[in-house]
C-alpha cells in the first residue's frame, strides 16, 4: 500500500454494545410486561368501545356529537323501527358540570395547598394530608348521597340568591323556578370530589419551590404573602395547571355522584341553576339497564367519545405541565 | 515577630502563600471605621446557636463598625455561615434552630420581642453562595424585586435601577438587555445581579455568604471590586474560604474554628495583623495552610 502520509486515516465508527447479563434480561422482561400491561388494557378497552360503537358512529356520523336527540322507536314486538342518537345535550352538560367544579374546586384546593405548605404546623399538616388523601379514596356514591341530602337544601338557597342578584346574566337565568338537582349543585359535588387530587398535586409542586429562591425573597424583606406571590406561584403555576386538568378529567368522567344529584334530562341546558342537565357518563348509567341491542351500541359509542375526551384533557394537562416545567430550572 | 516569619519562611513552602497574603493585606488601604453616614454598625454579643440539641456556636462577640468590611474565615463546619445568618434573622428558617445572645443594629436588639423581622432584613441585606436570581423575572424586575416583595414605594424606579446596577458593576453589561430573563446571564453576572437586587432596598449592612465560591476568577475579581466600592456606603460582612480574597477585600478578619464541639471565634483583628502577626497559633496554622 502506498503511504499517504498527510491524510489522517479516520477509522470506521465502532458499534458500542454491552452484553446484558441473564438476570438483567429477566428483570427487563418483567418490568416491560408490567409497563405495557396498562397500555395494552387501555388500548383494548378503547378498541372494544370503538368496534361495538362503530355501527352507530358510522350511521350518525358527526351528528352523534352535535345532535341532541336520543330516541328509539319500537313496534309492539320490540323491534326497532327508527332510532336517532346524538350526544349534544350530554356533552354540554359534561362540560358545564366539569367547568363549575373546576371554577369552585381549584381555588379552594390551591389555597389549601398553600396553607398546608407554608402555614400549617407539622402536626396539622400530617393529619390534614392524610384526611385529604382519604377523601380521594372515598366512594363517589357517598358524595352523591351527601350532595343530595345535605348539600342540596343549602345549595338551593344559594342558587336562588345568585339568580335573584345575577339573574340578568344568561347563565344564571332559569326558564322555570326549579333550583334543585341542577348542574350548579352537581358541579358543587364534583368540586369537592376534585379537591383532593388538585390539592395534593399543588402541594407537591409548592413543596419543591427551591429554598434558595424563598430565602432570597425573605432576605429582601418579603412577607410570607409577597414571597408566595413572587416566588411560589410563578414556580408552581405549571403544576397547578396540570392538577387542574386532571381534576377536570375526573369531573368529566364522574358518573354515580352526578347521576344521584342531577336531574338527567335530554335537552341542551346552559342555565346552570336550572334543575335539568346531564353528562355522558350518567346517560350511560341511566340507559344501560333497559337498552336494546342497538341502543347498547350507541352507548358504547358514547363511551368511546367520553374516552377520547378525557384522553384529550389528560394529554393537554401533560403538555401544559412539561412546557411550563421549562420555567422552573 | 519578623524573625519568626523569616524562620518559618525557610522551613515551610506554604509560608510563601502566607507572606504573600500578608503583603496583599498590607498593601491595601485600611478603611477607617465610622466614615459612613449609615448608622453605627452592627454588634453581635454573646451569640450561641443550636440546631436541635447540637450546640454549633459558642459565645461569639463581634462588633462591625459602619463602613468597614469584615471577613469571616475558618474551616468548613465552624459556624461562620450560621453566625452570618443570625445577623439578619435568616437562622430561624431552619426548623429546630435556636440562638442566644443579642444582635444590635443601631443600638436596637433585632431579636427583641415585637420586632418586625421584614424591616430587619431590609436593613441587613444578604447575598448567597449560589447566584439565585428569580427566573420568572426579567433582569430589571429582578433588581427591583425587593420593592415589590417588601411593598416599598419608590418614585423613580428607573434611576434606582440604574444606580443599583452601576454600583454592582453590572450596568454597562446589561443596560441594553434589561427585559431579558435573569437566567440568560453568566454566573458571575447573575451574582452581581443579586448584589444589585440587595442594594435596591438600601440596606445598611450587606451580608455575603461565600459570594464567589461558585464563580471563575474573572467574575470573582469584578465582585471584589464591587465590594470595595460598596464599602464606602455600607457595612459588609463576608464569609469566605478564599484567604486571598479575605486579604484583598477586608479591613478586619475573624477566624472561627470548631474543635469538634461548638464553633468558636479564635481571634479577630485587622486583616493585616491576622495575615502577618496572628496572636493565636491556630490562626497562624490556618492562614499558612497547615490545615483547613
Amino acid at each position: 500500500m502506498p503511504s499517504t502520509a498527510t491524510a489522517p486515516v479516520i477509522p470506521a465508527k465502532r458499534e458500542l454494545t454491552t452484553k446484558p447479563r441473564f438476570s438483567d434480561k429477566v428483570f427487563r422482561g418483567i418490568v416491560t410486561a408490567g409497563g405495557s400491561a396498562s397500555l395494552v388494557i387501555l388500548g383494548l378497552i378503547a378498541l372494544f368501545l370503538a368496534l361495538k360503537g362503530f355501527h352507530v358512529l358510522a350511521t350518525e356520523k358527526f351528528s352523534f356529537i352535535t345532535e341532541s336527540r336520543w330516541e328509539v322507536l319500537q313496534d309492539e314486538n320490540g323491534n326497532v323501527v327508527e332510532s336517532t342518537f346524538g350526544l349534544g345535550a350530554m356533552l354540554v352538560g359534561t362540560f358545564l358540570c366539569a367547568v363549575i367544579a373546576v371554577v369552585i374546586g381549584v381555588p379552594i384546593a390551591v389555597l389549601g395547598a398553600l396553607y398546608l405548605t407554608f402555614y400549617a404546623s407539622y402536626g396539622i399538616k400530617k393529619i390534614a394530608v392524610a384526611l385529604i388523601d382519604l377523601m380521594a379514596a372515598f366512594p363517589s356514591l357517598l358524595f352523591g348521597f351527601w350532595g343530595f341530602f345535605i348539600l342540596m337544601p343549602s345549595a338551593e338557597y344559594w342558587a336562588k340568591l345568585i339568580h335573584k342578584y345575577l339573574g340578568f346574566i344568561p347563565i344564571f337565568d332559569v326558564p322555570a323556578p326549579i333550583f334543585t338537582r341542577s348542574p350548579f349543585i352537581a358541579g358543587l359535588v364534583l368540586a369537592i370530589m376534585i379537591i383532593p387530587i388538585v390539592t395534593s398535586i399543588s402541594r407537591e409542586v409548592f413543596d419543591q419551590t427551591p429554598l434558595d429562591r424563598i430565602q432570597a425573597a425573605y432576605a429582601l424583606g418579603a412577607t410570607r404573602l409577597t414571597m408566595i406571590k413572587s416566588v411560589v406561584i410563578p414556580y408552581g403555576r405549571g403544576g397547578v395547571l396540570g392538577g387542574t386538568m386532571l381534576g377536570l378529567g375526573r369531573a368529566m368522567g364522574e358518573t354515580v355522584a352526578v347521576y344521584t344529584v342531577l336531574n338527567v334530562v335530554y335537552q341542551v341546558n346552559w342555565q346552570m341553576l336550572f334543575g335539568a342537565g346531564g353528562n355522558v357518563a350518567s346517560l350511560i348509567l341511566l340507559k344501560f339497564g333497559e337498552a336494546g341491542p342497538e341502543e347498547i351500541q350507541a352507548l358504547m359509542a358514547a363511551g368511546f367519545v367520553l374516552f377520547l375526551l378525557t384522553l384529550l384533557v389528560n394529554a393537554t394537562a401533560d403538555f401544559v405541565v412539561t412546557r411550563s416545567a421549562g420555567d422552573r430550572r | 515577630m519578623d524573625d519568626d516569619k523569616e524562620k518559618s519562611k525557610e522551613n515551610m513552602k506554604t509560608q510563601v502563600a502566607s507572606s504573600s497574603l500578608a503583603s496583599v493585606a498590607g498593601n491595601r488601604v485600611q478603611r477607617r471605621p465610622g466614615t459612613s453616614m449609615l448608622g453605627t454598625g452592627l454588634g453581635a454579643h454573646n451569640i450561641h446557636a443550636w440546631f436541635g440539641k447540637k450546640h454549633v456556636l459558642s459565645d461569639i462577640t463581634l462588633d462591625f463598625a459602619a463602613g468597614t468590611v469584615t471577613a469571616l474565615i475558618g474551616p468548613s463546619g465552624c459556624g461562620k455561615s450560621t453566625f452570618l445568618r443570625i445577623l439578619n434573622r435568616m437562622h430561624e428558617f431552619i426548623p429546630t434552630a435556636a440562638m442566644a445572645g443579642e444582635v444590635l443594629l443601631d443600638g436596637q436588639d433585632i431579636y427583641a420581642l415585637g420586632t418586625d423581622v421584614t424591616k430587619i432584613r431590609l436593613k441587613v441585606g444578604m447575598v448567597f453562595q449560589k447566584p439565585n436570581p428569580f427566573p420568572s423575572m426579567t433582569i430589571g424586575e429582578n433588581v427591583l424585586s425587593g420593592l415589590k416583595l417588601a411593598q416599598l414605594k419608590v418614585k423613580n424606579t428607573d434611576d434606582l435601577l440604574e444606580s443599583c446596577l452601576v454600583r454592582a458593576g453590572l450596568w454597562s453589561e446589561v443596560k441594553d438587555r434589561l427585559k431579558e430573563h435573569g437566567g440568560s446571564l453568566s454566573g458571575g453576572q447573575q451574582q452581581r445581579l443579586c448584589i444589585a437586587r440587595a442594594l435596591a432596598v438600601q440596606p445598611q449592612v450587606l451580608l455575603m455568604d461565600e459570594p464567589c465560591s461558585a464563580l471563575d476568577p474573572g467574575s470573582t475579581f469584578r465582585i471584589e471590586e464591587t465590594i470595595s466600592e460598596l464599602a464606602k456606603t455600607m457595612t459588609i460582612i463576608i464569609v469566605t474560604h478564599n484567604m486571598q480574597q479575605a486579604a484583598r477585600v477586608s479591613d478586619y478578619t475573624a477566624f472561627f474554628l470548631s474543635d469538634g464541639g461548638p464553633g468558636q471565634m479564635i481571634e479577630v483583628a485587622t486583616t493585616r495583623e491576622i495575615f502577618s502577626v496572628p496572636r493565636d497559633k491556630r490562626t497562624e496554622d490556618y492562614v499558612t495552610g497547615r490545615f483547613g
